[in-house]
């Protein structure tokens, strides 16, 4: 299949490559994310046991907890964070814990995000790539 | 229309009032512009939940906005902290980690912000009139603040609230604005018998199933029949603001708002109308037990921290009665409401059945459980929600009565009441 280029809306932007981790599902971070190990730990979650560190995570959006950002830095500074982060509509949490993590260890990550058609492509595929300008090539 | 900045705050980002004021008023800038405001507007208050302690990224964080000479211009309170400042010896925090957290705790403090430490400020601090703007974190603070208060302010995560509170400027956006403030989602109850109604745990069961559906919009609750208290819309918010990213729901005739369903939706029409039925909550309140078993160890009270009406309540429950020697019954509150109830005679009670009270923070913040307590048990459907995750052990579900009964006897009793009379 032809690799194909979704119009992303860049967030915070930069590129990233990785393997694609998507789910429908919202995710909290607190309670959902293990800093120490990059994986993924709420139970009841699509992603349950997989590690995103280094991946594209593609989430509609974060849920629950304000704390979300401050474990999504802590992984940053351990280097467990995802890749880029790719969700359906603008995250404000995700896109704080990247802008901080530039402030403080001069590396965030992309956050793109995606409309409705965009999102239920990307859940569809098998891997993922942030391009600059927010776009996302598929395959 | 891009963001404007007022002369003062782009003297604020340019230096003016030093390094660490600048790079609070650089992140708010960021992050106004990431959220698509044309202009930020003054608060009026502050509640940090960024005083968590969530490893060495948000002590160093907190230490280089302090070394910077950051301090915050509004009235500032504390969330609950990374440990329990007098009283960790007791527990099994590591001392490393009781360090780091009591570093960052100084931090905070340093900046000017009142040494509150708990998840539930408006239980014992000054609180914000209707229609003030504040900067809110901690998601069950902020979903009492909106809903109960009807002060106004987004879901303001861990290390932008600190930024909003050093700067005293939010972006203008969201829930700061009436026309964000609409209900979006009717809710109506279907054949709900008045007695699961006012069961005990009835708000916490239907916050739990409602965060669920109305992930972030703003839910209107009709029909109900009962009239809650204050903690009951603690429990409620709590429970949305976990299984959800609800910050603000109405119910009428109740929160301020939503004096009639035309004035919560400000005369639009709902996005979406969902009944709930009965078995939906039955099948909510099954999921924040995880545990089948009857092995309790630990009993956990106070999430959102346990209010003054709680000790109240909780008091008579344990009189001339103590625990089984094998589970602990824990409490944990603010320092504040500590003292209160304490002054009000409600603690004796607790110590003398065997009790403890934790402070400052909470089971989920602070790493002071020993391994050999595998089973817990409580009547918060955060703590419920939150423990299998966060702390990977076992947790039942129950209502007040049910974890006094528990404790006492060793081992998990649960009363269903109206719940198994209904499901009969």
């Amino acid at each position: 299949m032809a690799d194909r280029v979704l119009p992303g809306h860049p967030i915070v932007e930069g590129v990233a490559k990785g393997p694609l981790l998507a789910a429908d599902e919202p995710l909290s971070f607190w309670g959902g994310y293990d800093a120490g190990t990059g994986r993924i730990i709420d139970r009841t979650h699509a992603l349950t046991g997989q590690r995103a560190a280094g991946a594209i995570l593609a989430i509609p959006e974060t849920r629950g907890s304000s704390t979300t950002t401050a474990v999504l830095l802590e992984s940053v500074r351990q280097g467990n964070a995802p890749a880029g982060i790719v969700t359906r509509g603008t995250d404000a949490f995700l896109a704080l814990a990247s802008i901080v993590a530039e402030e403080l260890y001069g590396k965030g990550f992309p956050v793109v995000s995606l409309d409705d058609e965009g999102f239920a492509e990307i859940l569809g595929a098998a891997g993922a790539e942030i391009l600059p300008g927010g776009e996302i090539r598929l395959d | 229309m891009p963001l404007t900045l007022e002369s003062r705050d782009r003297a604020v980002l340019e230096g003016a009032k030093g390094e660490g004021a600048a790079l609070a008023m650089r992140i708010l800038v960021r992050m106004a512009e990431v959220q698509g405001a044309t202009r930020l507007i003054d608060i009026s208050g502050a509640h940090i939940d960024s005083s968590l302690y969530m490893g060495d990224a948000t002590l160093e964080y907190a230490e280089r906005l302090a070394a910077g000479g950051a301090a915050v211009v509004v009235p500032t309170t504390l969330n609950v902290a990374g440990v329990d400042a007098h009283g960790w010896q007791e527990w099994a925090v590591p001392s490393e980690w009781a360090s780091k957290a009591r570093r960052q705790m100084d931090a905070y403090e340093a900046m000017g912000c009142k040494p509150t430490w708990t998840c539930a400020p408006y239980q014992t601090e000054q609180r914000p009139g209707f229609g003030e703007q504040i900067a809110w974190g901690e998601s069950s603070a902020i979903v009492f603040a909106n809903s109960v208060l009807g002060a106004r302010t987004e879901r303001y995560p861990d290390l932008l609230d600190i930024c909003a509170a050093i700067t005293g400027r939010v972006p203008a956006i969201g829930l700061h604005l009436d026309e964000n403030r609409a209900g979006q989602l009717h809710v109506r109850l279907h054949g709900i018998p008045e007695a699961v109604q006012e069961a005990e745990d009835f708000p916490s069961v239907l916050g739990h199933w409602l965060g669920g559906v109305a992930r972030s919009r703003i839910p209107v609750l009709d029909g109900l029949v009962t009239i809650p208290n204050e903690d009951e819309l603690k429990a409620l918010g709590a429970a949305m603001a976990s299984s959800g990213a609800v910050a603000l729901f109405h119910w009428i005739g109740t929160t301020p708002e939503a004096p009639s369903l035309d004035a919560a939706f400000q005369g639009r029409s709902p996005e979406e109308t969902v009944e709930v039925a009965l078995d939906d909550l039955q099948r909510a309140r099954a999921e924040l037990t995880s545990s089948e078993g009857e092995d309790l160890d630990l009993v956990v009270l106070g999430s959102p921290h346990f209010s003054l009406e709680e000790f109240r309540a909780l008091a008579p429950l344990l009189k001339g009665r103590r625990r089984h020697p094998g589970v602990r019954l824990l409490v944990t509150c603010g320092r504040g409401v500590k003292l209160i109830a304490q002054q009000a005679g409600l603690l004796e009670p607790l110590l003398e059945f065997g009790a403890e009270v934790t402070v400052d923070t909470c089971i989920l913040t602070t790493p002071m459980l020993p391994s050999e307590i595998g089973s817990l048990m409580t009547n918060s459907a955060k703590y419920a929600h939150y423990t299998p995750s966060l702390l990977d052990r076992r947790v039942v579900f129950g209502t007040l009565s049910d974890c006094v009964e528990s404790a006492v006897e060793g081992r998990v009793r649960r009363d269903d009441g109206p719940w198994g009379i209904a499901h009969g």
